[in-house]
């Protein structure tokens, strides 16, 4: 048994197998908790029959019936790049689950790479290529409107995130996400209390990235009939549905890596708590819970930008703050 | 030599190919979730700003005016609820104001308070309406489902007098309609209205005046509905008349019009209220408007719930009716602006010809004015926040 857990492709495969389970248990979690949160902030009940009890399985129910219907490809649709895009965006999303470390050492994460976040912010890129595809081979305008809107978005809000990436890896001196999580062990406290505008900065480049309200501009359904998801139906649909939720689950969770802590227990430093390893899961998901729960809070709440304006927003306020976090970081960094 | 015609076609060549950019033609309808029903825009793109839009009107045209001539007045009622389907029973109004004029019948004050009252609830739940569907189109989701919710009260209360939420069909010539299961005794006397409606109206306009706070909370302050909103779609005064614009929108620019102060089709001297009025004429004002609208009307209805006489509810009026030889033109303050009927009678039960002006048409005639030069995600805000219905437009 000993000998089997030491074996790098057993390890690795059963590693793989977690990721792929993780992706869509975290989705239909997520995805439940938006549909019964935002149920209850807009005075309504939510799913409530499906599975019995409080709806819980709605999505369940959701996602058979995605791969029951038809799957139709537009007659006019460049068809290898229609049918390729959801696949590339959910990949993107898994592939970001890779460098998350669920607790110390090398036993919670799959690969504990030396250029973690570095990995992170070049992986979470890929999928607008996906939108970008599927808006473009779509063969149609609505689509198109959409893919390039996320193009668009893509270029602002790339920028002011690793802009505020990198005061913590100023801080942390190292851009390996397990490191980062054991600098903030070392300094005592999450980096969002020094790192407090990177963090905001962070946030709101992640909301935009995840094309969620306020930044919802290439989905806009009022708008564009839901911009690049037009063409799409059953399964392929499910993908960039799934993509979506997973997206969320893996930004919330580098968030809460980067700045609260990650695994890391919240505040037992203070009380001189030492926790063993194996709690690491609890406490980053409880911390991506919150962040999750603030993401749907402002999608509930918010009615949604525009193009333009997201693009002053990221140009005139987020880089130039980003830019100013670096140097102040940078400058106290040496001083002490 | 060439002339100016193939100069022109040249020089515009030349334009192409320097530029090598073309526009883009986007036809926006008749199916798209924010049109309001079948509107259908063929606007012309330059990346994402509009140069030139055109609707197409008609996909929603139901042939009112045609089917009114081969009904009798009666049936013509339960037809014109269904033109603005909003605001079902504030359509009803001006036609049998139209009829009754013609006829010559004095309409018991207490009828007359009585339809005021539906006037300005159905005004609320229409106003209510777009208080949702307005931020709905920017994105916001949660004002739609608040405005619902509370627009649910008032169509309660609508409903348990008329007996319909949003056909009540509830005037008859001469007055209104008797309430169900009232008796013969009782629908000369003053038990037309189900029990306890005073008070539960009374309650029902506590809760809008509540609802109204929360809808401003949510939004007014909010730096992204304000900036989607102001100076975003711009109509000034002088543009809106020329365009025949009236209504909140017209109100919305800062012309304080409103038929209710003008003309005397129902007793609206006898009740105070104010006009709200917009400074900029933007999007923002016209949902401001709307906003203090739902207010006035709500404290319309509470001042009318004091002033309700006890009497009959009915004229004296024949058993077939027939409206004598004659033409009238009846206009009244519906919630999307000014509503007419122009009537032409013969003599028969039916009328001889009706001639419907409708808000929406007139304030979604000036569509390629507003939008030319905006950009497609203003195009559906700035159309949102002109609040048209298409059975309004199409008729």
């Amino acid at each position: 048994m000993e000998s089997l857990l030491e074996n790098f492709w057993i390890v690795l495969v059963l590693k793989l197998l977690t990721v792929a389970l993780l992706v869509p248990v975290a989705g239909l979690i997520i995805g439940y908790a938006e549909l019964k949160i935002s149920a209850h902030m807009q005075a309504r009940v939510g799913p409530y029959f499906a599975g019995g009890r409080y709806g819980w399985a709605q999505l369940i129910a959701d996602g058979v019936k995605f791969f029951q219907k038809e799957d139709i490809i537009p007659a006019e649709a460049d068809r290898p790049v229609f049918k390729y895009a959801p696949i590339l965006v959910l990949i993107s999303a898994v592939s970001l689950f890779v460098v998350i470390p669920f607790g110390p050492g090398d036993a919670l994460v799959v690969r504990n790479l030396d250029l973690g976040i570095f990995f992170a912010l070049a992986i979470s890129s890929v999928g607008t290529i996906g939108v970008l595809m599927a808006g473009w081979s779509s063969a149609n305008k609505y689509s198109l409107i959409g893919g390039l809107r996320a193009a668009g978005q893509l270029i602002a809000y790339e920028l002011p995130m690793v802009l505020s990436v990198i005061g913590v890896v100023i801080l942390a001196e190292t851009m390996s996400l397990n490191g980062i999580v054991e600098a903030q062990i070392e300094w005592g406290m999450p980096f969002v209390i020094p790192q407090a505008v990177a963090f905001v900065v962070f946030f709101i480049a992640a909301l935009a990235e995840m094309s969620r309200i306020p930044f919802d501009m290439p989905i806009a359904e009022s708008e564009l009939t839901t911009g690049y998801l037009t063409e799409y139906t059953g399964f392929r649909f499910l993908f960039f549905f799934l993509g979506e939720f997973a997206n969320m689950f893996t930004f919330a969770a580098i968030a809460a890596t980067l700045f609260l802590g990650g695994y890391a227990p919240a505040g037992a430093e203070v009380f001189g708590i030492t926790i063993p390893g194996l709690t690491g899961p609890i406490w980053l998901s409880l911390k991506i819970g919150v962040l999750v729960f603030v993401m749907i809070w402002t999608r509930w709440t918010w009615p949604r930008l525009r193009e333009d304006q997201l693009q002053t927003f990221a140009w005139k306020w987020l880089v130039p703050i980003g830019l100013a976090n670096i140097v102040v970081t940078a400058v106290m960094k040496v001083l002490f | 030599m060439l002339d100016a015609q193939a100069m022109a076609q040249i020089s515009e060549t030349s334009v192409a190919v320097e530029l090598e950019t073309s526009d883009m033609t986007l036809n926006i309808g008749p199916q798209h979730p924010s049109t309001h029903g079948v509107l259908r825009l063929v606007a012309k793109v330059d990346g994402e700003v509009i140069t030139d839009v055109r609707p197409i009107l008609g996909y929603m045209h139901r042939g009112y005016e045609k089917i009114s001539e081969v009904r009798t007045y009666p049936q013509v009622i339960a037809l014109i609820n269904r033109i603005d389907w909003t605001s079902g029973y504030a359509n009803e109004i001006p036609f049998v104001v139209a009829a009754e004029r013609l006829m010559g019948i004095e309409v018991p004050e207490r009828a007359q308070w009585i339809r005021l009252i539906l006037t300005e609830m159905t005004r609320i739940s229409a106003h209510l309406l777009f208080m949702g569907s307005f931020p709905l189109e920017l994105g916001a989701t949660t004002p739609l489902m608040f405005a619902l919710r509370d627009r649910e009260r008032v169509l309660d209360v609508l409903e348990s007098v008329t007996g319909g939420r949003f056909h009540p069909n509830f005037n008859r010539i001469g007055g209104i309609k008797p309430a169900a299961g009232a008796g013969k005794e009782q629908k000369k006397l003053t038990q037309d209205l189900p029990a306890g409606f005073f008070t539960e109206t009374e309650a029902a306009m506590d809760g809008v005046i509540a609802s109204t706070d929360q809808l401003e909370k949510l939004l007014r302050k909010n730096e992204i509905f304000v900036a989607r909103t102001k100076g975003i779609g711009v109509l000034p005064p002088e543009v809106a008349l020329s365009y025949g614009v009236t209504g909140p929108n017209l109100r919305a620019s800062g012309v304080p019009y409103d038929l209710r102060n003008e003309t005397d089709y129902l007793p609206y001297d006898q009740v105070d209220f104010e006009i709200p009025v917009g400074t900029e004429g933007d999007s923002f004002d016209r949902w401001w408007v709307r906003l203090a609208e739902i207010r006035q009307s709500a404290n319309i209805v509470k001042q009318a719930i004091q002033k309700v006489p006890s009497g009959p509810l009915q004229a004296k009026v024949p058993k077939i009716i027939k409206v004598p030889k004659g033409e009238t033109y009846v206009r009244a303050e519906v919630p999307k602006g000014v509503m007419g009927y122009y009537l032409v009678s013969e003599g028969g039960q039916g009328p001889y010809r009706v001639k419907i002006r409708t808000a929406s048409f007139s304030n979604l005639s000036m569509l390629p004015w507003i939008l030319e030069g905006v950009i497609v995600p203003d195009l559906l805000a700035v159309m949102g926040s002109l609040d048209f219905v298409l059975g309004d437009v199409d008729r």
